[in-house]
This record gives C-alpha cells, structure tokens and sequence, in this order.
C-alpha cells in the first residue's frame, strides 16, 4: 500500500463518491436491512414482533439447513481441488512453451467462461438426458447401461462437472497470468545450474502460484457455497433429485418467495455468510502466513 | 512471451492437454449440432452428429426469433439494455473509483477500500433477499432499475482497476500535469484514461459477461416476462415442457442459446489482445 503519493486532500472524493453512493445503497443497505429482518417475526395474527436471536436458533437446529450446507461443504472439498489442480496442470502445460498451438488453447479452454451458466446448465442437462442425450444415445449405440447422471445418487457429481467446465478456463487464465510475471532470467539461471523441467516446476512456478492459488481458493469457496444457478435449472430437468432445500441458497430462495418466511430466510442467509467470510479468511491467513 | 528461449515442442504434452481442450469444446460443438436439428430430429438423431437430411438451423432461428410474437427479440433488447447500463455504468463507476484510490490520498481512503474488499467474501444470498425487499418497499421490483443497480457494483472490477492505476499511470506524469494547471478530471481523462484503455476493456468485459450471463437476480426482482433477460427467457421455455398442457419447444431452447451464446463468445475473440494484457497487469501485485 505504499501508493499514498501525495498530500491528503479531499480532491480524491470526486472520483470515489460515485462508487461509493451506489456501494452504499445496494451492499450496505441491504446488509444492514437483513440484520434486522432476522431478528423479528411475522405471524398472520399479531403482526410482526421483535424476535432477538430466534430465527438463529432456529437455523441452527434445521436440519435442512445443515443437510444444505453438507452438501455444498462436500461440494467444496471434493470439485474445487479437481478444477484447480486441472487448470494447474493446464497453466503449466501452456506456460512450458512446449504446445502446439498455445495460443490456440488457451482461449479455447478459457471460452465456456464466457457461456452464461443458464445456458451450460441446459446445454449439459440435455446431454446428461436419456431423451436426446448423449448419454441415451451412448447406452443404444453401444449397448451400454451407463448409469443416469440426472439420478440422485450422481446428481451433485454432474453439477460438479458443470461447474468445472465452466470455471476451469478462467482459473487457469489467473494462473497462467501470475505465471507470465515470472521473469524470464529466473528460468535461465535455474536451467544453468543444471535444473531440470520438474525442478522448475516445484522451485519457482509453484511458489510464484501462490498468491493467485489464494485468490483462486477464496473465489471457488464463495462460488461453492453461493451454489444455486445450476441445481436451480437443473430442478426442471431432475425433479426428483433436486430438493427445494438442496443447497443453503435454494432454501433461503424457497424459504422467501415460496414460503414468504423473509425473516428466517435472513437469518438463514446470515448465518451462511458468516460461514462462509470465516472460511475464506481462514484460507486467506493459511495461504499467507508461510512465506 | 516472457520466456526468451525457443522450446522443442511436445507432441505428447499437446495431447494430454487436448483432452481439456475437447471437454471445454465439446459442449459447445453439440449446442451448434443440435441447433439445426427439428424437435423429432433431437430425438431421433445421435447428439453428436447431424441430422440425416435435414438441416433446420435457418427455421430453427426464424421459429426462435418469431415464436410468442417475437418475444425472444424483445428479451435481447432487455439484455442489452442490462448490459449497456450496467455494465457500462459498473465500468465507470469502478475506473473512476479504482483510479481515486490509486492516485489520491484523502480521508476515508483506507476505510473505503477495506470496507469494499470485505464486501466481496459476502455472498449474493445474504443480499438478494433484503435487495428484493428493499426495492419492492421503493416499487422499483418488475422495472429495469432492479436488475440495472445492483449490477452498478463490481468490486473486482474496482480492485483490477485500483492494481491497474497503480502499474500503468506514473505519479510524476499525473504531478506534471497538475503543474501545468489542468484540472483534476481534466487531467484523468486527457492522461489517465488512454494509459488505462487495457484495463479499462478488460472491466467492461467482465461486467458484461456478469450482466449478460446474470440469472439470479433478475429471477428474484422480475416477475413480468416483458422485462426478462435472455437468461430467464430460456429457463422459462425449458420449464414449459416440464408444466401441465405446456408446449415442449426444445429446438428453440437450444437455437436461443445459441444465439445467446455468440455475442460474447465473439467480444472474447475479438478483444483477447485487450483483455489478456489487461488481467496480466492485474496480477503483478498480489
């Protein structure tokens, strides 16, 4: 932080402020809105009373809740090592300049980031499909009995491939940035003294990784447990398999708009995000501390 | 590009990594197969493959583009409304907040940054509940404003911007100026700006890609079809087969998306110059 470079003045609010207004009014706003919102009640008879810590005590004895965020906990340590340890690999491979075609793979890989995850989800939920799917046209063109993606038993696993595919190549760009910053002098001296590739690997690509591992970890956490776009879409195709309390976001969304419950919806949302703030500074701490 | 010396290049290593690459292109080969397919053809036909003799796609995007009096038509101009609001206005609210940080001190400033880091590890849950309320109290649910101000907001995009400032405009340069007697906004957008124009696309990219891609606010704040974004139109076609006495209308599901799909698709293409020096800049400093 040292870019303080000049005397202090008011001058920099003219910049700031704008942000800052709208910041104000659609992060802070809210925040402070739903703190309230989760400490009161509202019944039909009596109206809305003050409520302290109810609705917390509530969501901490739900066993939907807890079955929620087991999910998406089991979601986190499960697809989120093999996303980032894929875009790693796939870093590596492209940062070694022994690709045909770097180039080419590099934004090709990247592209599914830029397909919007309504679509991802229909496009992979069609072919998950025994209808028109890939996986019915696999199973009568082969004779197999692949087992139904869309079944309850596999269904968190084929969102975690949609997941992935979308994110792989957005992660691997972080990765593959931080990499460029390696300067090139560094690799020279390393082959001089008789380095080989794997030695490169560990002694200076992995260590240079690190910051952008942090901040990739931090984002697939918050991702994981935002999880809501894909089984929301998925619900359609796999009514059997998608609970309205699948995830912790789709359960404070049913709670909401289908239960109208608002203010133990707050509180479920709260407790999710304190959750999920401590977790990631965890990561942050951990990630940090042993330089 | 860092590296100085001409590698031998591995067939093996260009291999092992096309097979990501397949998985990332796969799906989206099947999107463009299946768009010129008719709904018996989805059914009938293998998923990657054509269908044998008949190739639908200009009835498939004539049938998309017409079908519920053109609603699809009306949904993109909705998006596109998200986008250039948006996006655009997340883009100026961030270069000029993230250049402020970067370039001034002033008090508050600390607090300012710390509070909008934080902000970005609290998940939209928490928010989109007390959003949806809070607008509703205002009237401001089923209008454009709904989705269009929450979206204003892109705390990556003032980080990247903040990092950005910091590597591209030299502090002498912006002191030279004021020397000479140009105004503070002046001077940002005479100097500042054309220094910035890398990071400045890589930012509208990536809002862009957030509004045009985004589902769940929109999902929470709309209710009329009329204001839908392309996103919640196609859910909503999908979920006709799944609704009693609903029309199944897969071949437009997946021509619309797409349709969706290209225009982004197609900015990435066009501006990878742009944006790749941009998010490199970004992660010098971490």
């Amino acid at each position: 932080m040292a870019g303080t470079r000049r005397r202090r003045s008011w001058a920099g609010w003219q910049f700031v402020a704008p942000f800052v207004a709208v910041f104000a009014f659609v992060f802070l706003a809210p925040i402070g809105y739903s703190i309230h919102l989760s400490l009161y009640r509202t019944r039909l008879i009596g109206g809305t009373s003050f409520a302290g810590l109810d609705n917390y005590r509530q969501a901490l004895g739900d066993p939907n809740f807890w079955s929620a965020l087991g999910r998406v906990s089991l979601f986190l340590a499960v697809q989120v090592p093999i996303m980032l340890f894929l875009a790693l690999l796939v870093a590596l491979a492209i940062d070694s300049g022994r690709l045909h075609g770097k180039a080419f793979f590099r934004v090709a890989i990247f592209l599914p980031y830029a397909v919007p995850a309504v679509v991802a989800t229909l496009m992979w939920g069609f072919m998950y499909g025994s209808r028109f799917g890939l996986i019915g046209g696999l199973n009568d063109a082969l004779g197999l009995s692949l087992p139904d993606p869309l079944s309850p038993g596999l269904i968190l696993a084929s969102i975690g491939n949609i997941v992935t595919w979308e994110f792989v190549g957005y992660n691997m760009l972080i990765f593959y940035s931080a990499l460029r910053v390696v300067p090139a002098s560094l690799y020279e001296s390393a082959e001089i003294d008789g380095a080989g590739q794997f030695r490169i690997v560990t002694a200076i690509k992995l260590p240079a990784l690190r910051g952008a591992l942090v901040i990739a970890t931090i984002f697939s956490i918050i991702g994981s447990f935002q999880l809501f776009n894909e089984p929301s879409i998925l619900q359609k195709l796999a009514p059997n398999a998608i609970t309205t309390h699948f995830t912790p976001n789709l359960y404070a969304y049913a709670l909401s708009f289908s239960g109208q419950q608002y203010n133990y919806a707050a509180a479920v949302a709260i407790v999710m995000g304190v959750i999920t703030m401590v977790i990631a500074y965890a990561v942050q701490l951990r990630g940090t501390k042993e330089r | 590009m860092a590296k100085g010396i001409r590698r031998r290049r591995s067939a093996l290593l260009t291999a092992l990594t096309g097979i990501v690459l397949i998985y990332s292109l796969v799906p989206l080969v099947w999107l463009v197969l299946n768009a010129t397919k008719t709904q018996e053809g989805l059914f009938s036909s293998f998923g990657l493959w054509f269908d044998d003799g008949r190739f639908a796609l200009g009835d498939n995007i004539r049938q998309t583009l017409t079908y519920d009096d053109g609603i699809f038509l009306r949904w993109l101009g909705n998006t596109l409304l998200y986008v250039v609001a948006g996006a655009g206005g997340a883009t100026l609210l961030a270069v000029l907040a993230g250049y402020g940080l970067a370039t001034y001190d002033f008090p508050g400033r600390r607090g300012v940054f710390a509070t909008v880091i934080g902000a970005v590890a609290v998940p939209g849950t928490a928010l989109a509940v007390p959003t949806f309320l809070m607008f509703s109290r205002l009237g401001l649910t089923d209008t454009p404003w709904a989705v269009i101000v929450p979206s204003l907001i892109s705390p990556f995009g003032l980080y990247l911007m903040w990092t950005f400032t910091r590597e591209a405009v030299p502090a002498e340069i912006i002191e030279a100026a004021r020397m000479d007697g140009a105004s503070e906004l002046r001077t940002f957008y005479r100097i500042a700006v054309p220094m910035l124009a890398p990071g400045i696309v890589t930012v509208l990219l990536f809002s862009m890609v957030a509004t045009w891609n985004n589902y769940f606010l929109p999902l929470i704040m709309l209710r009329d079809p009329d204001w839908y974004p392309l996103t919640l139109g196609l859910s909503a076609w999908n979920a006709q087969a799944a609704t009693a006495g609903g029309q199944p209308v897969f071949h437009l599901v997946i021509t619309g998306s797409l349709l969706t799909v290209l225009p982004l698709l197609a900015a990435f293409l066009l501006l990878q110059r742009y944006w790749q020096s941009g998010l490199a800049a970004g992660s010098v400093k971490q």
